[in-house]
């Protein structure tokens, strides 16, 4: 909160300021409303990354970084009006950080030529970067999570989920939805009963749903939520002691901020993630000599090491590395959004490098094209420990079945071509 | 009849649903009675008064990260945690406060307004409560545990599984918060028949002008009643808060009273409680029987359209006044 005001002021100003040579990354963040305690700790997390190279390494290639700070308070409306603002101030990237305003910035980032990265959230199948040419979304996204979660069960289940019943709780919007079509089709494809429970936003009642649950048994609850929906469900799932570890919730769905407030009873909650979470990391060494300890982080540094924090990092570290790429690619430090987007189709980042970074196994390696702006889709399964107050790691990356998803992608990027009328290319 | 069983379930939820909607709606009830002024700010006031709780308790230092960023102190935490019957004395006591406040600083200053201008310093007032509560306490989801119990009712659920063969589910909250809001009605009630700063509260009701005329202080008044409205939004934000954590999406609880108040009419306290039930068991037996067969998320919607069937044949609500104005 401390630093909204001056990094917003500051933003505004930045925005209005002419061109300059720094490098450009706008963070559309927000800080207030019902998902503001989400969507800070993201925040902090890009932040901080940012200043971190600014600090220890004079920015990237030499060139410093600015992180001018727009508040979308996770409204589409808003967070159009963000990126019209900021991009005329040299903007590289947009992370919106919401499926909504995505949406609405897919067709005119692609107009403006400015890439926009939307990692583990946005719309699925950007993955085919043929189609969607400005945008990516490595390392996972929406369906690499529910084919990720299923095979978790298939595995916990010896490889048969026949018979099984796995319902859905989703966030009743264009995000919770995402899911529903890849679940059905790994039904059918693993003999499992499929059912879908919506709720509606911000989905602080939810008794009707958990009422159904209770009467269904199913064997497994998947939830894609956010924000007050969340812990809500995670309390009313314990309310009628649905047993945690058979309840998994996606990405945005399993950070600290979701199941703190239920207390024990979210003990054994699982949810999937694709980046380590904690503070056993050595870039956090450096973090603490450069950001934290001088006073330069955001908020104080108060979230560093929870999983959103860890999730608005790892995003900044990616752009990080695509504009390295970018710069050496272009050959010049002084990169335009149509040269970064070539940075992020040539991106590697290996395990090798994971650890160059500070953060060995962190995530699983990154490897882009023109065709493939989506990664590997792999994922991993966190489980909470109530009484340690933290996250562990329970399986390896696991990939996805891209024999159902690379379909389904293929589909719906074709549908939006033809729509949009786009010729794909590569 | 396993149906019939499932029916009464939700039924049973539906009531203890609906108590939670009376508690938010008893707040807007209480202003617009006495002053009618429809307070759009009375879900911010929940959130504030449980932002306020949980500091209080966990000695939190308000307004620590302004502080800090002034002086380049670390303040958080005073280092002590206050007991909860203590924290929620003090906490109300800083509704009062907030009363006169609003009182001495919005409503003093509009005496004779149009109604609308009052409705838009509510809204102005929202805001700046929502943004103060930020900057007092920040912005994290806080755990609030006033030592009230959560989960299903073991006996209910024994106890019908005895009589029926079914187990009925009963979340102990909701009916801790039933009890409670029935408490709080009745004290309501009785503070509104009984004492003579209630008559006094009714007199301006119905009559702003024959009040004033008879010595009856208007302020006074309005900082009592705004005093009361932020005691019941503190019952509400436990409620609340403790169902789902004290973040700021508490103040869109109030969403869920603007149907209730629709449907008992905006100047009635039964009305409300009333109100409150009927969109409770309304909007969950739809979604049992009919969310089904349309994709389900029913309730936000069907909470409005009941309402709304309701003021065609009553448009002052179930339990409003009438209001005949001749031209």
């Amino acid at each position: 909160m401390k630093l909204k005001f001056t990094t917003l002021a500051a933003g505004a100003f930045m925005a209005a300021a002419p061109a300059m040579a720094d490098l450009v990354v706008p963070n559309l963040s927000y800080r207030t409303g019902p998902y503001g305690a989400n969507g800070t700790q993201y925040a902090d997390g890009f932040n901080d990354y940012f200043t971190l190279l600014n600090e220890r390494d004079g920015g990237i290639g030499g060139e410093t970084i600015r992180v001018p700070e727009c508040e979308t308070a996770y409204n589409t409306e808003k967070g159009v009006e963000c990126y019209e603002a900021t991009k005329g101030g040299g903007a590289l990237v947009y992370n919106p950080l919401s499926t909504g305003i995505t949406y609405q910035l897919i067709p005119k980032a692609a107009a403006d030529q400015i890439p926009l990265y939307t990692p583990g959230y946005g719309r699925t199948s950007a993955k085919n970067g043929a189609v969607f040419e400005w945008v990516f979304n490595a390392p996972a996204n929406y369906w690499d999570g529910a084919s990720v979660a299923v095979k978790y069960l298939l595995d916990e289940n010896g490889g048969d989920l026949s018979g099984k019943k796995i319902a859905l709780v989703y966030h009743n919007s264009a995000y919770g939805k995402e899911p529903i079509r890849t679940l059905e089709e790994l039904a059918e494809k693993h003999g499992f009963t499929f059912s879908a429970l919506p709720i509606d936003p911000p989905g602080q009642e939810q008794k009707s749903q958990w009422l159904q649950t209770r009467r269904d048994r199913p064997d497994y609850v998947l939830m894609w939520g956010w924000g007050v929906m969340n812990q809500t469900a995670i309390q009313e799932a314990a309310n009628i002691r649905f047993p945690m570890e058979n309840f998994i919730g996606t990405y945005w769905s399993g950070s600290e901020v979701d199941v703190q407030p239920v207390g024990a009873a979210a003990n054994g909650y699982k949810a999937l993630t694709f980046h380590g979470v904690g503070m056993d990391y050595p870039i956090y060494d450096d973090m603490k000599q450069y950001v934290i300890d001088p006073g330069k982080a955001s908020q104080g540094g108060q979230f560093v090491g929870s999983v959103l924090y860890s999730r608005g990092m790892y995003a900044a570290v990616v752009i990080a590395e695509a504009i390295a790429k970018a710069q050496e690619l272009a050959g010049t430090s002084q990169i335009t959004p149509a040269q970064l987007r070539d940075g992020f189709e040539a991106l590697e980042i290996s395990a090798e490098r994971l650890e160059e970074l500070g953060l060995p196994d962190f995530g699983p390696a990154i490897t882009m094209s023109c065709e493939n702006h989506g990664g590997s889709g792999m994922a991993r399964v966190q489980q909470w420990d109530a009484t340690e107050r933290k996250w562990t790691l329970i399986t390896d990356f696991t990939e996805p079945d891209q024999d159902v998803l690379g379909p389904l992608i293929a589909e719906d990027s074709e549908a939006y071509a033809k729509e949009a009328g786009i010729e794909p290319r590569c | 009849m396993d149906q019939l069983f499932f029916a009464a379930e939700v039924f049973l939820n539906g009531l203890m649903a609906g108590v939670m909607y009376s508690l938010v709606a008893l707040g807007f009830v209480l202003i617009f009675k006495a002053s009618g002024v429809f307070n759009y700010a009375q879900g911010v006031l929940a959130l504030f008064a449980a932002l306020t709780l949980v500091g209080i308790q966990q000695g939190q230092v308000p307004f620590a990260h302004l502080i800090n960023a002034m002086f380049g102190t670390n303040l958080h935490h005073f280092g002590w945690t206050v007991p909860s019957i203590l924290a929620i004395a003090l906490t109300a006591g800083i509704m009062v406060l907030l009363a006169f406040l609003i009182e001495k600083l919005v409503l003093q200053h509009l005496v004779g307004q149009e109604p609308i201008i009052l409705f838009m310093a509510t809204i102005g007032l929202a805001y700046f409560l929502e943004g103060m509560g930020d900057v007092m306490w920040g912005a994290d989801i806080k755990t609030l545990d006033v030592g009230l119990p959560q989960g299903i009712s073991d006996t209910v659920e024994t106890m019908t599984a005895d009589w029926l063969g079914y187990g009925f589910f009963l979340d102990r909250l909701d009916i801790w918060a039933t009890m409670i809001a029935a408490l709080l009605v009745a004290a309501l009630v009785a503070f509104a028949q009984y004492t003579k700063q209630g008559r006094a509260m009714r007199a301006v009701a119905d009559d702003h002008q024959a009040a004033l005329s008879v010595g009856i202080s208007l302020r006074f008044i309005w900082v009592m009643v705004w005093s009361i409205a932020g005691f019941v939004a503190l019952v509400a934000g436990i409620m609340w808060g403790t169902k789902s954590g004290v973040q700021f999406s508490l103040s869109l609880i109030a969403l869920k009273a603007l149907p209730v108040l629709m449907l008992g009419g905006f100047t009635s306290i039964p009305g409300a409680i009333v109100g409150g039930l009927i969109i409770g068991v309304g909007e969950k037996l739809f979604e049992f029987w009919i969310g089904p067969l349309v994709g389900g998320a029913t309730e936000n919607w069907f909470a409005y359209v009941l309402a709304l069937v309701f003021l065609v044949f009553r448009p002052q609500g179930l339990f409003g006044e009438r209001i005949i104005e001749r031209v």
